[in-house]
């Protein structure tokens, strides 16, 4: 090969992009050939000062952790699609399923409401309106030994305007309970006391005083024990009696 | 089944593509971005994190070279920095577009050079490369020089560097890639989208011109 041809390879050899043959042909022709010799320096020399100075411009710190948080960050940003989608369809189940719910605690509230007022009613209007008619309370309790699979205490009611009648064995929703009977000046006082369930505890859970074809209607839960008062009397007469309750059960 | 769609940065060298892009994102951009959360949902999460991950693996190891591309083509830090920023974005979003297997470094600087080219800078930059045997001519006038001022000048870094940035693009990115970042010219086919006939006749020409603008500074006859 003449070194015309040379020449022309020198870029290609410096490149290591020719056959290892061809290779060494060019190496012992530029042992023999100071042209081609002193050109292949040059261009070797070049070569390697661009390599240095191509590398003059490294990114900074910072930046380079910038972009590798907005690729990492492309991960979670489509997630958030499906998060924003589970978030949707939880309100819709919540919606679907507590909807209802919500509406039937209303609507079973509602419905106790009406049971109890019907027996406060129906007791007011019954010629026996008590079954064990005292006003003692040590007389009255004892009566409802056995009758029921509860237990529980009544209040003292020395120096206040209530006066024990009596008391009756009643029913709410299948369940035995005790209602008690009092007076306050010309008004009558209802006290139902029942076993707590989880239905009468999910209705009534507000715990606010309810009202009831103008009746005022008051209920608690206490020791696993769901009491209510039904009355036309006032509230205060309501807050006082279940005060006194609330005390006796302690 | 995949919807399986062009990615928002296909590398592409004709013109109307260029156009149609410059200073904003093309339709075909919007498009996807309309599609991908059809393709999201079929794909599925895990397949989308794992190709996720394997981008992350495969394109910050290229972190600094594409860096020192991106500089040497705007030549200036603050846009070389929008233009990294923006090849990752692109690259991410149109990975499915890549073939494992084949060259994922060219793969990356065609993603970013496309990007530069659509820029302002990149579009004014390129003008150059149409008539390229005319550029050629006229900056490859007869070598005057002699191999003393040029291995004087090799241990000048800002000769060197100077040299570099006159370069018209075209030849600065084959030198770069050749030289700096050891591509072969296989490789620098890929990445710039030329036949490596090209390749070779452009390295030939851009290490002459600097040759000559080294000279030029070496004898005073240019700044």
């Amino acid at each position: 090969m003449s070194c015309d041809r040379w020449q022309e390879r020198i870029d290609a050899y410096l490149d290591a992009e020719v056959p290892d043959a061809e290779a060494r042909e060019f190496e012992a022709h530029l042992r023999a050939c100071s042209a081609c010799s002193s050109e292949t320096l040059v261009r070797s020399e070049l070569k390697r000062s661009v390599h240095l100075t191509g590398k003059t411009f490294v990114p900074d710190p910072e930046f380079r952790r910038r972009v590798h948080r907005s690729i990492a960050r492309k991960e979670p940003r489509r997630g958030w699609l499906w998060l924003a989608a589970a978030a949707c369809m939880a309100a819709a189940v919540l919606l679907i399923v507590l909807g209802p719910l919500m509406l039937r605690r209303e609507a079973g509230q509602q419905q106790l409401l009406g049971e109890l007022t019907d027996l406060h009613v129906t007791t007011l209007a019954s010629a026996n309106r008590v079954d064990v008619v005292s006003s003692d309370k040590h007389t009255v309790k004892p009566w409802f030994q056995g009758k029921l699979p509860f237990t529980f205490n009544l209040p003292e009611l020395q120096g206040s305007e209530f006066e024990l009648l009596g008391g009756k064995l009643t029913y709410l929703d299948q369940a035995p309970g005790a209602e008690l009977l009092y007076a306050a000046r010309k008004h009558t006082l209802s006290v139902f006391i029942f076993k707590d369930s989880p239905e009468l505890d999910r209705a009534f859970s507000s715990g606010e005083l309810m009202r009831k074809l103008s009746f005022n209607i008051e209920s608690w839960s206490e020791a696993g024990l769901r009491y209510f008062i039904i009355t036309d009397a006032s509230r205060a007469d309501v807050d006082d009696l279940r005060a006194r309750f609330v005390a006796a059960a302690q | 089944m995949v919807i399986d769609n062009d990615p928002p940065c296909l590398p592409c060298f004709r013109g109307e593509n260029v156009v149609a892009k410059v200073g904003h994102l093309s339709r075909a951009d919007n498009l996807w971005n309309k599609i991908s959360p059809f393709r999201f949902t079929l794909v599925g999460v895990q397949g989308d994190r794992d190709k996720a991950q394997e981008f992350e693996q495969l394109a910050m190891p290229l972190f600094t070279p594409l860096y020192s591309l991106a500089h040497w083509l705007t030549q200036d830090r603050s846009d070389a920095e929008d233009l990294v920023q923006e090849t990752y974005a692109k690259a991410l979003k149109g990975f499915d577009s890549f073939q494992p297997g084949t060259n994922f470094r060219a793969w990356m600087y065609r993603i970013l050079r496309n990007t530069f080219l659509t820029s302002r800078t990149g579009l004014k930059a390129m003008v150059s490369l149409d008539d390229e045997d005319e550029n050629a001519q006229a900056m490859t006038p007869a070598m005057t020089d002699t191999p003393e001022t040029i291995l004087l000048a090799r241990a000048d870094h800002n000769a060197i560097e100077s040299a570099l940035r006159q370069l018209p693009v075209p030849y600065r990115e084959v030198v770069l890639l050749c030289d700096v970042e050891e591509m072969t010219y296989r490789e620098i086919a890929e990445a710039v989208g030329i036949p490596i006939g090209t390749v070779m006749s452009r390295l030939a020409r851009a290490r002459k011109a600097m040759r000559q603008l080294l000279q030029q500074r070496a004898t005073g006859a240019h700044p």
